[in-house]
């Protein structure tokens, strides 16, 4: 596809994850920057907190990344201003899922997971992928290191399917500490094995308290 | 002796510029012609059609009417590439309370264009006082899909439900395609699904009758297709509306079907006494 003189796409790699429990949602992302087998920087922020009970991680192609962050808060501005409240997790669900498909021609190279609390106070986490098809799930990780994650979340948190009737009872979730633990063990074993992965790992966790940040080295190589 | 020159001379007449005697018989009316088609690449069309047969929607979806109304069902596998993506996609889309349309294809573009059809039928409610028919509704979607044509969606979808003329059921592709219809399956799966339906397939049914039928189809087609599987989600349309009959996880409907086999060991193994 690179020997087409119109592609004006990059990937600047990294890895997001986000994890739902019953009142918390923790969502998480590497922090390096690259490009070809280079490292622009090590510090580079993947998320971005859009309202005070959401926020939006995203992997892909920086440059559009950062315009769809700018879109997305401008939004949740005029939706403040006009509803005198902030925006709720799913409805900025849906609006994300829009402004991806807006752009279904010519896309945001964006892989987003969306996670914050739900109007319930209940932890959710939204998937997305580069054109907007969207899911509520329990967990998700996206960008380079998703195929690596994405099985040893499956084993560790999945639930019976929302699909089945009669519906069954999901499995306990985990703790707030012990999701954050299962964060840092999964990240660090995709930095071992993904080379677009690793630097620092920035999480972020929501819960009725508010939202408060940590930042754990990863390997550097 | 005289040279047998036959096989060099050309047998056709000259070209004589006379229209191909279009005002009257001319030198070039008798000339063997071939009828080409008219297309922009010759050589690589033929190609390119089979490419357009094959079946690139990674799912299995289907839908039929029986004497009772429609049965709509689905797996629940979305796949990107050779990853899975998600096990629990909802494929059957519940556009109002009386009308479902199922996904295949691409998944953003089956579940906007499915809203922003549901948008437009409840504002013909609201503009017409009366619900929009099956009919109408899959032609709303059929044409704006039409409009897009050439530019690269995927959606293969059906729209069922139940209207003033009872129960209605229409396939509508990307492609432009908009097909009354009693049987559909849609998707990669759908050849395996197709050859369950048909077998089973009578219009006097009970609802659970067809409800097995249908989720039967679906495992069949997850069994025997890598694009499929998950749950089988499956759905009745009837003059009150949809209802959710069930969802089954296919890992274990195929114990349900065909039971574990409990081989008898003839030599057990002992374990080695411990040293």
């Amino acid at each position: 596809m690179s020997r087409r003189g119109d592609w004006v796409y990059e990937n600047n790699g990294g890895t997001c994850v986000a994890i739902a429990g019953a009142d918390y949602c923790v969502v998480a992302a590497d922090t390096r920057l690259s490009v070809g087998y280079s490292i622009l920087t090590r510090d580079h922020s993947k998320i971005c907190e859009l309202a005070d009970k959401c926020v939006l991680a995203s992997s892909g192609f920086q440059g559009d990344i950062k315009a769809l962050h700018k879109n997305l808060s401008a939004r949740e501005l005029l939706y403040q201003h006009q509803h005198n409240k902030r925006m709720s997790c799913p409805a900025m669900a849906q609006l994300l899922s829009n402004t991806l498909y807006y752009k279904r021609f010519f896309p945001y190279y964006a892989f987003n997971v969306l996670g914050g609390l739900d109007s319930e106070g209940k932890g959710c986490v939204f998937t997305y992928d580069a054109v907007g098809s969207y899911e509520r799930t329990g967990f998700s990780a996206q960008g380079t290191g998703s195929t690596l994650i994405m099985p040893v979340l499956d084993n560790q948190l999945k639930s019976p399917s929302p699909l089945l009737l009669p519906a069954r009872d999901a499995v306990t979730p985990l703790s707030e500490s012990e999701a954050v633990d299962l964060v840092k063990d999964v990240f660090a074993s995709a930095t071992e094995r993904d080379i677009y992965t690793g630097d620092k790992l920035e999480i972020v966790v929501i819960n009725k308290a508010g939202t408060k940040r940590e930042y754990i080295d990863l390997r550097k190589d | 002796m005289r040279l047998d020159v036959s096989a060099i001379e050309n047998s056709f007449a000259v070209q004589v510029d006379d229209y191909a005697g279009l005002f009257g018989a001319g030198a070039g009316a008798d000339l063997p012609a071939m009828e080409l088609p008219t297309c922009a690449d010759f050589d690589g069309f033929q190609k390119e059609t089979k490419e357009l047969m094959k079946n690139k929607k990674g799912t299995t979806t289907l839908a039929f009417i029986f004497d009772k109304g429609v049965i709509v069902a689905a797996d629940s596998r979305a796949s990107m590439g050779g990853y899975i993506s998600s096990q629990t996609v909802r494929k059957i889309i519940e556009i109002n309370p009386y009308m479902l349309g199922t996904m295949a294809g691409g998944a953003a573009d089956c579940q906007f264009w499915h809203r922003n059809l549901g948008i437009k039928c409840r504002l013909h409610e609201l503009a017409n006082k009366r619900r929009i028919s099956v009919a109408g509704a899959s032609k709303l979607l059929a044409n704006i899909l039409y409009s897009y044509r050439g530019m690269g969606l995927s959606i293969g979808t059906m729209i069922a439900g139940w209207d003033e003329k009872g129960p209605g059921l229409y396939y509508v592709d990307s492609e432009g395609a908009r097909l009354v219809g009693t049987r559909f399956a849609v998707g990669s799966g759908s050849l395996y699904a197709y050859s369950i339906l048909d077998e089973g397939y009578r219009f006097e049914m009970s609802v659970e009758e067809a409800g097995e039928l249908a989720r039967r189809a679906i495992y069949h087609a997850t069994f025997r297709d890598g694009a499929s599987g998950g749950c089988v989600s499956v759905y009745h349309v009837g003059p009150n509306g949809w209802k959710k009959l069930s969802g089954d996880d296919v890992g274990e409907l195929h114990y349900q079907y065909y039971p574990a086999q409990v081989t008898p060991v003839e030599q057990e193994m002992a374990d080695a006494p411990a040293a």
